[in-house]
């Protein structure tokens, strides 16, 4: 899949995404039939996403001790507190101040964002960090060079390092469990929750939901669904109701993805090369013009 | 913005660590450049080189390097056997260190005297730098292939270093650095052939058997190609370690984001460039005892003063451009750092290569490139260390498994450029002309 095929695409996909969330959003007061299993229709338009919903996880960790097994990553504390090489999700438990004063714990489910034009992805110089057409971004180890420039590039600070192993670390994130994805299964975490508070499918009906739950229960929710703009867009979309920047969100982020800033350098690229071969060619022949031969002379 | 007491001792000794590595190489220059013992080819004649410093071998000397490089080794033994975490601070929160900071973007910053001075020597006609084109390149070579060394330890996965060179990623910086690593070291390593081959040809029974002479001769009169190439790949290799931040707007501090980092990091590797090489003849001049060409490193420093002055117009416009200027003004760390590589590495040359007297006397020449070099160093180590407390919220301070192999690797290279210096035709007045 060319680079081209995928801002196209990603383009393309905004645009729809964009008019979808607004007319579905509008008509559908039954938002409860999202099924994506083994849909693979409008993948390239549409890519697979998940809706966390705060207001409703009760922080039993289901879905991160779901995801270890699935993932066949070990268990070292239980439950997990924080991303590591072992860990690719977690449920943060946050202490926040709700409306009536009074502090509440909520429980912020935390993994890869998988951005629609990631950092990550944009960063790998050997394509070790791989965006699928139908989303999930995921890990190739085999090609990686192990720079961590992924790491330095994400603006979630997802991607982790085995920083204890001598000669083949790898990096860990979540890759929306992919092969599972493949087989027409569910992401193991979203199989594993048993409140509803994890949606999946296409981004679209993701969005959608999520602005109608905001809409259905005026005053319950916050009028933010964190993940539809952000870096340009995440496959990951949360609704909460209380204020993201409590809940440990980055809350600075710009609407349009950081990798079309370096993408606009490297496309640069080839006039300097080719301006400065022009130029420099020029003044070397134009200094050189009176000696009898190119040899540089040195004496 | 937090501010603490503690960093301030680690701004210190960000600070001191640098002085104390210029002068520990220039002690380990004046050493093992005048150490007589180290003439193993028979009938070289290099003895015939006066020591200026005539210290004789002691066992501490000997005991430093050995402790240097023991070190060292026993380190990155350690990082491919226990992981890169058992050896140095590094961590997910902050996964770039000194490694990166000092090693690869210092050392290739350090490099840059070889595009700057062969590129206005032999592309802009500037003759009379002749003399310094030489110790420029070896300078340049010896850097990248010390940058080499250094990803291969920071690197998690050295043995793949070659897959960009296969999977063409045409969006990533992280790309074009490392093509631009691997196809320079070979251009610098092609400009700097002819020297070595000067030198195997003295050596008949190589020069009759092996096309050698006839090489020479070809790559002497292809040159000029390998100095617009060396050019046009510095440009972009300079530059693109500064394109590796734009990614990053809200974690790197505001002080040093822009999306002209590339523009910045290149016109400051032409001020490096030129400070670097009035260093590095200084100290090689003192080394050797060979003569210090004052009034070529002089203009050297007449051209920094231009390069370094729309340096510091262009970092100033942009701050305030971001309107980031209000920062410089507030009490933190990022502040200190940021005025502290700027005053050092820019203010203070500019005004000690000001007036044609004082840029004349080698003594305030060597300081002012001297902090010139500090503080750009320190400029390419803040941005991936100071430039990221802020986001990352750990306070990355390098452990001493990570200085040792830094200062081995420093230390290597030093040794190795005063080996070249002492064996091949580097210096004009060994300049010995064959075939």
């Amino acid at each position: 899949m060319s680079d081209d095929t995928i801002k196209a695409t990603r383009r393309e996909f905004l645009k729809g995404a964009g008019a979808a969330a607004l007319t579905v959003a509008g008509i559908c007061s039954i938002p409860q039939m999202a099924s994506a299993e083994g849909s693979s229709t409008g993948a390239h338009a549409d890519p697979w996403a998940m809706l966390i919903d705060i207001a409703r996880c009760q922080g039993c960790d289901s879905c991160a001790l779901a995801c270890k097994e699935a993932n066949q990553l070990p268990l070292k504390e239980n439950p997990p507190a924080k991303l590591d090489a072992d860990t690719y999700t977690f449920v943060d438990r946050r202490q926040v101040t709700v409306a009536n004063g009074e502090v509440e714990t909520r429980y912020v489910k935390r993994q890869c964002m998988h951005c629609l034009n990631a950092s990550c992805v944009s960063a790998c110089p050997a394509a070790a960090m791989h965006k699928t057409e139908e989303g999930p971004v995921y890990y190739r180890a085999n090609r990686c060079l192990g720079c961590r420039y992924c790491q330095i590039g994400c603006p979630f600070g997802v991607p982790q390092f085995d920083w204890n192993n001598g000669l083949t670390p790898e990096i860990s994130k979540c890759w929306m469990c992919y092969e599972r994805l493949q087989k027409g299964e569910q992401p193991a975490c979203i199989e594993a929750c048993p409140t509803g508070a994890i949606r999946f499918g296409p981004r679209s009906r993701m969005l959608a939901i999520a602005h109608a739950r905001i809409d259905s229960n005026p005053g319950h929710y916050i009028d933010h669904v964190y993940g539809e703009h952000e870096v340009g867009g995440t496959a990951m979309l949360y609704i909460s109701d209380v204020p993201f920047e409590q809940l440990g969100f980055p809350a600075n982020l710009p609407t349009t993805a950081p990798p079309e800033e370096t993408e606009k350098i490297m496309t640069k690229l080839p006039f300097v090369i080719g301006g400065l071969a022009v130029a420099l060619s020029g003044t070397a022949a134009y200094t050189h013009r009176h000696s009898h031969e190119t040899e540089i002379t040195e004496e | 913005m937090f501010t603490t007491p503690i960093p301030w001792l680690v701004l210190v000794l960000s600070v001191g660590i640098p002085i104390i590595f210029i002068v520990g190489v220039r002690y380990i220059v004046a050493h093992t450049g005048g150490r007589s013992s180290m003439s193993p080819i028979a009938g070289a004649g290099q003895d015939a080189f006066p020591l200026h410093i005539s210290i004789p071998r002691s066992q501490v000397k000997k005991l430093l390097l050995a402790a240097i490089f023991g070190l060292g080794a026993l380190v990155i033994l350690m990082r491919f056997i226990f992981g890169i975490g058992a050896v140095s601070h590094m961590s997910d929160s902050f996964p770039w260190g000194i490694w990166i900071g000092i090693d690869v973007m210092g050392g290739v910053a350090l490099a840059a005297g070889a595009f700057v001075i062969a590129g206005a020597a032999h592309i802009f006609g500037v003759h009379r730098l002749e003399p310094l084109v030489r110790p420029a390149i070896l300078t340049g070579f010896l850097g990248y292939l010390l940058v080499v060394c250094g990803l291969v330890v920071d690197l998690g996965r050295p043995y793949n270093i070659w897959r960009p060179l296969v999977h063409w990623q045409h969006h990533s910086v992280m790309w074009e650095v490392g093509m631009c690593v691997f196809t320079y070291t070979i251009v610098l390593f092609i400009e700097f052939l002819p020297v070595i081959l000067e030198r195997i040809n003295r050596f008949e029974a190589i020069a009759t058997r092996l096309p050698t002479i006839p090489l020479y001769q070809f790559l002497r009169k292809i040159s000029i190609i390998f100095v617009i190439l060396g050019v046009i790949l510095s440009t972009l290799h300079q530059s693109s370690l500064g394109s590796l931040w734009v990614l990053v707007p809200t974690k790197l501090n505001p002080l040093w984001y822009s999306i002209y980092l590339p523009v910045f990091f290149w016109i400051s590797a032409i001020a490096i460039g030129l400070t670097m090489t009035i260093v590095e003849s200084t100290l090689s001049s003192r080394a050797f005892n060979h003569g210090l060409e004052t009034d070529l490193l002089a203009d050297l420093a007449k051209w920094a003063v231009v390069v370094l002055g729309i340096y510091l117009v262009a970092k100033f416009a942009d701050l305030i451009a971001r309107d980031a200027w209000p920062l410089l003004f507030e009490p933190t760390v990022q502040a200190a750092a940021f005025w502290l590589e700027i005053g050092l590495g820019v203010i203070i040359p500019m005004i000690l290569f000001s007036r044609r007297t004082w840029r004349e006397n080698p003594r305030i020449l060597f300081t002012g490139a001297a902090l010139a070099v500090v503080g750009f160093a320190l400029n390419r180590l803040n941005i991936p260390t100071v430039g990221m407390w802020q986001w990352s919220g750990v306070r990355y301070f390098p452990s001493w498994m990570e200085a040792a192999v830094t200062l081995s690797l420093i230390t290597l290279g030093v040794m190795a450029f005063a080996l070249a210096a002492k064996y091949l035709s580097v210096f004009p007045e060994e300049h010995h002309i064959d075939s």
